[in-house]
């Protein structure tokens, strides 16, 4: 039992170092989507202090809104940009019905919010598209779908070009995001809103284009996982529980930073997959992965309770 | 008028402290528990029991849990589906291993088992707080709910992987399983629903209830004023989760005799939640309001749409709501609120739904599933907008207006 836990594991890297590089990958493949949907999160609570969770149903809604278009015979990339026009309708939608009513209000009556708007959203996407699982159109788009083959270490290395594609668009995203961020009007008044908002609308930054463009980026996100995501494994509404995923992601980086979404989500894409591979697998019947990142985000958070790179809690009486 | 409590004079410490001090308040509980009691189940329907009756009570249980470590005591939870599960699971393994248990014995002391677990992960809440504690809690309910579905032991290696309730029987009644008759059932569920209904009013208002007040408002002051916050947090965890347990038992053995993991799974935590924050959180009877909306909403739309009146009248239906939409499009164009935005979501359903009635369709059972879910969602944001502190606060503001009726002032 000992050995099974502390010193199997290990033995197995080294042996197979080829296998150890595929798992690495694979986990690195679901890192970067979470951090792409935690960077989506951060942004809103930032922004607001709303902790979005409609961002999972945001994915499944972009996704299915693409192949529907699609399958009404809208030539591929015409239906990206329509499905764009789509989202950024849904942002100005839940601003003006949703958010701006509720302004002020305690936090979890927002949280409570975007979980209306997730019911509502499933409800409103299986009524039009239907509940049933679709194909992406990942040919259609021009992702490639092939797979090379490495050899290091004398062994093999699949490394599938779907992969491939997502992990350099969503760098591109994020690199994108970040320099947005950092270098236009628009994304320092973001910051300057998740820093102080009385401080940044006494400046003239305007609460309501700034909580529009926050939940337009969502959908930007949303779009991009969602095409990710779909093309792995199907859209249906079970991709939804990414979303969770995205979570732990946020505890363990802290729900305000940026840097701490992109490595939180790296760190549990990566070590969620290796804790299934070694542990999780032979010990415990497998499927660990759903719940492995919140019990490690939860360990982390016992010693640093506002997470990696969070904001320190001050508490005042 | 109405609600007058002039002249109602409280002359000794018992009269002040009695449960319902305020003499109409005793009175209209008196009529709802003959309507509970005697009424409901002399007069209602194998239907109303099992889509209605048994469902919002125990619904309401499970909020009642959850509002105790949410409402009073603040730390915010999703983990109630799956310490619904332990609860579940528990009495499950109580009763196949003690045939001869008292059923409600058995699903009360069901409820002792997700009190423990529920301290385990209220453990953290000493250390994080607010969304950061909501989040932990998903580890629980990811955790447990992965456990019910690996270890083996817990549902006697089935086949299935599921729980199947057995044939209990209580002095020579089967009160659950296949052959338990509905109204026994429902009996039990009342009593025990009763029962701890009386137990958390009276927590809430005494000591203990008092501390997770305190530790709700500002736990850092609570300390200073020299409440322990471990104690008080982790009774509050505790006996939300006793509840929440006993809940899940009920739920599983007097509601749907049999149960897979998944239905212990995030939504039945998230439909919890909807009922302890539509009813109002901090608040008792907000847990019964809210059930009653969550639950009982989706029957009733789904009787009325299955109606013949209802197919033929929607599309006179169709075309005044599509006038009003007209209407409040222009006025939401010039900014007069949030209504209007709710009107004009209503008619863009109703606008496709009528333009799928003219092409000869008819709503089929799938169909009506998904709208319910939309109509709880949008439901969900119309009651957080017009009333965030929940349905329980409407009571309150209506019975305040009773009490200067039919005076304005």
């Amino acid at each position: 039992m000992f050995a099974d836990i502390f010193i199997n594991p290990w033995v197995d890297m080294v042996e197979a170092p080829d296998f150890l590089m595929q798992v690495l990958w694979e986990g690195l493949v679901s890192g970067i989507l979470y951090a792409l949907i935690a960077l989506g999160f951060v942004l809103i609570f930032r922004s607001s202090r709303i902790f979005n969770f409609a961002q999972g149903i945001m994915v499944v809604f972009a996704a299915l809104t693409l192949v529907g278009l699609f399958a009404m015979g809208i030539p591929a990339w015409i239906s990206v940009g329509l499905t764009l026009v789509v989202m950024f309708v849904l942002a100005v939608t839940i601003e003006r019905v949703v958010l701006r009513p509720l302004v002020g209000q305690p936090d979890i009556i927002l949280f409570m919010a975007t979980i209306g708007i997730t019911l509502f959203l499933i409800g409103f996407g299986e009524t039009i598209f239907g509940g049933e699982n679709k194909v992406m159109i990942t040919e259609e788009l021009g992702i490639p779908t092939g797979d090379t083959v490495l050899e290091p270490f004398g062994g093999l290395l699949i490394l599938q070009h779907l992969d491939i594609t997502v992990v350099v668009v969503a760098t591109l995203l994020v690199l994108a995001l970040l320099a947005f961020l950092n270098y236009t009007q628009m994304g320092r008044a973001i910051r300057a809103l998740g820093d102080d908002h009385q401080a940044a609308l006494s400046v003239g930054i305007s609460l309501q284009t700034i909580w529009v463009l926050v939940w337009f980026i969502a959908g930007i996100i949303a779009l991009v996982t969602g095409i990710a995501w779909g093309a792995r494994a199907g859209v249906s509404f079970a991709l939804e529980v990414i979303a969770y995923k995205a979570l732990p992601v946020l505890m363990l980086g802290g729900l305000e930073s940026i840097t701490g979404a992109i490595v939180g989500g790296l760190m549990i894409g990566i070590l969620e997959k290796l804790f299934e591979i070694y542990w999780g697998q032979p010990l415990l019947g497998g499927n660990t992965e759903t719940w492995f990142a919140f019990v490690l985000a939860l360990i982390v958070l016992l010693f640093r309770p506002q997470g990696l790179f969070g904001e320190r809690i001050i508490e005042r009486v | 008028m109405l609600y007058r409590t002039a002249g109602q004079f409280k002359t000794s410490y018992v009269a002040d402290q009695a449960l319902f001090p305020v003499r109409q308040d005793a009175f209209l509980l008196g009529i709802l528990l003959v309507f509970g009691w005697v009424i409901f189940p002399l007069t209602a329907s194998e239907f109303t029991f099992q889509t209605l009756l048994i469902p919002i009570l125990i619904y309401a249980l499970a909020a009642m849990g959850l509002n105790i470590l949410t409402g009073f005591a603040g730390q915010l939870s999703l983990g109630t589906g799956a310490f619904m599960g332990v609860g579940a699971y528990a009495c499950y393994k109580m009763v196949t291993i003690f045939p001869e248990l008292n059923p409600i014995v058995a699903i009360l002391l069901s409820g002792f088992f997700s009190a423990g677990i529920g301290v385990v992960f209220g453990i953290p809440s000493l250390r994080i707080k607010g969304f950061y504690l909501a989040i932990a809690t998903l580890a629980a309910q990811f955790f447990l709910v992965w456990l019910f579905e690996k270890w083996a032991w817990l549902y006697n290696y089935n086949a299935s992987g599921a729980i199947q309730v057995p044939n209990l029987e209580m002095f020579g009644i089967f009160v659950s399983g296949p052959q338990a008759a509905s109204v026994t059932e429902y009996y039990i569920v009342l009593f025990v629903v009763t029962l701890l209904t009386i137990l958390c009013i009276n927590l809430t208002r005494g000591n203990l209830g008092r501390t997770w007040k305190a530790t709700r408002d500002m736990d850092i002051a609570a300390e200073l004023i020299g409440i322990n916050l471990m104690k008080s947090k982790l009774t509050a965890f505790a006996i939300s989760s006793y509840i929440v347990g006993v809940a899940g038992a009920l739920y599983v053995f007097m509601w749907k005799g049999a149960a897979e993991p998944n239905v212990f799974d995030i939504p039945l935590s998230f439909q919890v939640l909807f009922i302890a924050i539509i009813g109002g959180l901090g608040s008792i009877m907000g847990n019964y309001l809210g059930a009653i909306l969550i639950v009982g909403l989706p029957v009733v739309l789904n009787v009325i749409a299955g109606t013949q009146v209802f197919q033929m009248s929607a599309l006179s239906a169709f075309i005044l709501i599509a006038l009003v939409a007209a209407i409040g499009f222009l006025s939401w164009v010039a900014r007069s609120g949030w209504a209007i935005g709710a009107v004009i979501g209503f008619a863009v359903l109703t606008l496709i739904y009528g333009y799928a009635q003219t092409q000869g369709f008819r709503i089929d059972s799938a169909l009506i599933e998904h709208i319910n879910v939309m109509i709880i969602g949008g439901l969900i944001i119309f009651f957080l907008i017009i009333e965030p502190h929940g349905l329980n606060q409407l009571w309150r503001l209506i019975r305040e207006k009773l009490i200067i009726w039919p005076f304005p002032h």
